[in-house]
């Protein structure tokens, strides 16, 4: 870990806060890229030990060592998804918030596409199906009958 | 009105779903627990030094070929003085149990092995938690039951007990070849 002057300057200054202070990590990193890539990789990973956490966010020891390893491997010339496949090779799924795609998680994009393709159908159903319209001829009774009953509802 | 099945199929999806939350709820399915990527896999290949001698280097192929259990452990870890008894009675009992110190202090280390009693057949020294992450231990304790070819059929994060030892983890590790 390499810590910076600010760092220092900061411990020095506020010595009452010193626990806040010796939670930052300051680290320099060879060009902007790194840095760039490192805040994202350590953004979509999560910490194996915590309930909904990434590791940029926690600090837990466990969380601390994959930042120390994202952090090295990305100096070592690692691609990002080298340095995913080689923490779910130890910490699983689970370590990653962005599914990666296999058979198992391919539902993931497959399921909301056949819900909205069966949605737009059930709509397309509801609203173009014709409503059915029985053609009612009354007898000669019937036709008596249904008078009487309007006359005695104007009453 | 004439019925229409397609009507009550919200309620349908409404009711499934609340049956599926309901259950992990009620379950109590512990979203902390991580499965172990290592299950069904080859111990990973270590270098490290021997707990009790600095100058003996330790690797896999020194520890395997029973079936044992690897236990992750440290002084700084309350739980694993709370389980340190129960591992006693289980190398008493003839259980090969190989110790590995995490990120600890070797004196330390070595003091509270005098103090306790030793369980372990062989102490593996990981100041820097390096064959822990390969293991992807996530903390300690955390026990990793190996079969005689050294594959990792099982891992127990925390303590073990007396209670779950008997009722869950000795037919595990009696399982094993």
């Amino acid at each position: 870990m390499v810590w910076s002057k600010r760092a220092l300057f900061s411990l020095m200054s506020c010595w009452i806060s010193v626990v806040a202070v010796a939670a930052t990590e300051v680290l320099t990193f060879d060009n902007e890229s790194f840095r760039e890539r490192y805040a994202k990789l350590t953004y979509e990973l999560r910490c194996p030990k915590c309930q909904n956490q990434n590791v940029a966010d926690s600090l837990a020891p466990i969380s601390e060592d994959i930042r120390h390893k994202t952090y090295e491997m990305l100096h070592q010339g690692y691609s990002d998804q080298e340095i995913i496949d080689f923490m779910v090779a130890r910490y699983t799924e689970f370590v990653i918030y962005k599914p990666q795609l296999s058979i198992v998680t391919i539902w993931l994009w497959i399921i909301p596409a056949v819900l909205l393709l069966f949605g737009l159908l059930l709509l397309w159903r509801f609203t173009h199906s014709q409503p059915a319209v029985e053609d009612i001829t009354l007898t000669e009774e019937e036709e008596q009958r249904l008078k009487t009953l309007l006359e005695d509802k104007t009453e | 009105m004439k019925f229409k099945p397609m009507l009550i199929l919200p309620l349908v999806v409404v009711v499934a779903l609340f049956s599926v939350f309901g259950y992990a709820l009620m379950s109590g399915v512990n979203p902390k627990e991580v499965p172990s990527a290592l299950t069904g896999s080859l111990l990973p290949e270590f270098k490290l030094a021997d707990l009790d001698d600095t100058s003996e280097f330790l690797s896999r192929e020194d520890i395997t070929g029973k079936p044992m259990l690897v236990n992750i452990w440290a002084t700084w870890c309350s739980s694993c003085k709370y389980e340190h008894p129960f591992l006693n009675s289980l190398a008493a009992d003839g259980i090969r149990i190989i110790g590995v110190n995490y990120k600890d202090d070797r004196d330390l280390a070595a003091k509270w092995l005098s103090e306790y009693t030793d369980p372990y057949q062989i102490n593996v020294f990981d100041p820097n938690g390096d064959l822990g992450f390969d293991l992807g231990v996530t903390g300690a304790p955390e026990t990793f039951f190996v079969d005689s070819q050294g594959h990792v059929q099982y891992r127990y994060q925390g303590p073990i007990t007396n209670d779950l030892w008997q009722n869950k983890l000795k037919a595990i590790f009696d399982g094993m070849v």
